[in-house]
């Protein structure tokens, strides 16, 4: 149960080290890499999910409904897993084509479902908040690189290059 | 109910081989999380020291105890660390002899007492007991040990002396969880005093006919098997009789999660999750959950301490 829901996040946070990985590198196969990733986080999430209604909870209706209406970690978690469903869809090529732009924008969601894991998984510990403190601040700095990245990038186009 | 020591025979001792027959499926999802549910084919045998204890089956329950590893790998107790395995890969460091524990408080007899001098008058027992985590799984386990009120009784408390409190030992070189300031340390518990005198509650030392291993509460825990698990206090150095409600640990961190009685209560959930049901140790991973009992199933013995409470809100 712990290990699935961990590796979620984990495999969540690594996709999203591809990008930056990438434009450090400058090395663009491991774009290629980005997608399988992603959706392989995606599967851990299912299997977490899975586990947590079939095994932990036993198809207890009832009681995954209480859970679900009673409990703000468990609706985060949900909020998150919903939220991966069409980026999962949208994973093909030719989804990829047909969306054009608005593929970008939709994908953006994962950055979404990774918070809420977080958020989740910090909401649910019992005590000992460092580790979910760490996978947040991974986080942070992932975002944080981003909006670095894209400022510098935004500097770059308006100040006018003098060779 | 008080338990008379039988003399000890072959046939009172649960043999080990007993313990070992039943075969314990998964011990954890595996690597990524997605580990083959296969049993561990060399499960491991007691180890420590043999106790010559009693079996009490009076005071026992019939269920099978769970399996020595389980036990012993699956603990929580946040003075070696905050995850399942940590007790049992880092209690190495506690160091249980000599081992002295300090009565204090409103009693006519306080003072230091070596181990061996506390536990010296009274005779061991086995006895299994269920034990119930807040987190809602549960256990079966063979405890070895000695009736609290017992030991208790001996130092003669006095009259305005109305509960007990308990003290872990506090050495962040011993036990390396303390340098972080998860908890308040030392771990604090307290028992009513006619909780602590009810002949279920048990100072235990041993485990399986064996001494208790470290990351199980050596030399000397509390277990009270109506309450919460974390109630059952590890590596006791303090008893103090007290006349006000002393502070307990666990809900000194989160009043609002963990009260002073945590008696074990599937009408009462935990603020974040439901206390209805218990997932059974080493039932493998499809074994039904249990449903969680009134008082860990001890209801008959202990509810008569509670009546006229408010078990809703003294939770
Ligand atoms: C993107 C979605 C999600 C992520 C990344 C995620 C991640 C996590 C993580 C990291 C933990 C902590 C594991 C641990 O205890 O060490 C956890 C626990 C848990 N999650 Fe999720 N989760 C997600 C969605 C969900 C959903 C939708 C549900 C249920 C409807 C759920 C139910 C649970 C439960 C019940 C636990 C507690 C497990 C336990 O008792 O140890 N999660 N999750």
């Amino acid at each position: 149960m712990d290990q699935l829901g961990l590796w979620s996040l984990r495999l969540l946070l690594i996709t999203l080290c591809i990008t930056p990985l990438r434009q450090l590198t400058g090395w663009s196969p491991l774009q290629r890499f980005r997608r399988m990733l992603g959706l392989f986080a995606f599967f851990y999430v299912c299997l977490h999910v899975a586990m947590y209604v079939a095994v932990d909870q036993r198809f207890n209706w009832p009681e995954l409904w209480k859970d679900l209406t009673q409990h703000g970690w468990i609706i985060v978690g949900c909020v998150a897993f919903v939220l991966l469903i069409p980026l999962a869809i949208t994973s093909t090529k030719s989804a990829m084509r047909q969306l054009g732009r608005q593929w970008q924008r939709l994908h953006a969601a994962i950055y979404v479902a990774t918070l809420g894991g977080c958020w989740h998984y910090y909401w649910q510990v019992k005590r000992d908040v460092r580790p979910p403190l760490a996978y947040a601040a991974m986080f942070a700095l992932l975002m944080g690189w981003r909006i670095i990245h894209r400022w510098r990038q935004a500097q770059r186009l308006r100040v006018p290059r003098t060779h | 109910m008080r338990h008379r020591p039988r003399p000890l025979t072959e046939q009172h001792v649960t043999p080990e081989s007993l313990y070992l027959t039943r075969r314990h499926l998964i011990s954890g999802l595996l690597g990524t999380g997605i580990g083959l549910a296969v049993g561990d084919a060399h499960a491991s045998l007691p180890t420590g020291a043999v106790l010559h204890a009693a079996h009490n089956a009076a005071m026992s329950v019939s269920a099978p105890p769970n399996s020595w590893d389980d036990i012993t790998t699956y603990n929580n107790y946040y003075e070696f660390g905050t995850d399942k395995s940590d007790p049992a890969q880092y209690a190495g460091s506690l160091r249980v002899t000599p081992w002295t524990v300090t009565i204090g408080g409103e009693a006519d007899i306080t003072g230091p007492v070596s181990l061996d001098d506390l536990l010296k008058p009274h005779a061991l027992e086995e006895r299994i007991y269920r034990l119930r985590c807040v987190e809602a799984w549960s256990m079966v386990i063979p405890w070895v040990g000695i009736p609290l009120g017992e030991v208790l009784r001996r130092f003669k408390p006095r009259s305005n002396a109305k509960y007990v409190r308990f003290t872990t030992l506090n050495d962040p070189t011993q036990m390396p969880g303390e340098r972080s300031s998860i908890l308040h340390w030392p771990y604090t518990e307290g028992l009513r005093l006619d909780e602590a005198m009810h002949p279920l509650s048990l100072l235990a030392v041993g485990l399986y006919g064996r001494s208790l291993p470290n990351q199980n509460g050596a030399p000397l825990r509390l277990v009270v098997p109506w309450k919460y698990g974390f109630k059952s206090i590890k590596a006791i150095v303090g008893i103090e009789f007290v006349e006000r409600e002393p502070r307990s640990a666990w809900s000194q961190a989160n009043p609002k999660e963990y009260g002073f009685y945590a008696n074990v209560n599937p009408a009462v959930d935990h603020p974040r999750w439901s206390q209805a049901s218990e997932r059974h140790i080493g039932g493998g991973l499809f074994a039904p959950r249990q449903p969680t009992l009134p008082f860990n199933g001890y209801a008959e013995q202990v509810a008569d301490l509670y009546r006229g409470m408010d078990l809703r809100r003294q939770f």
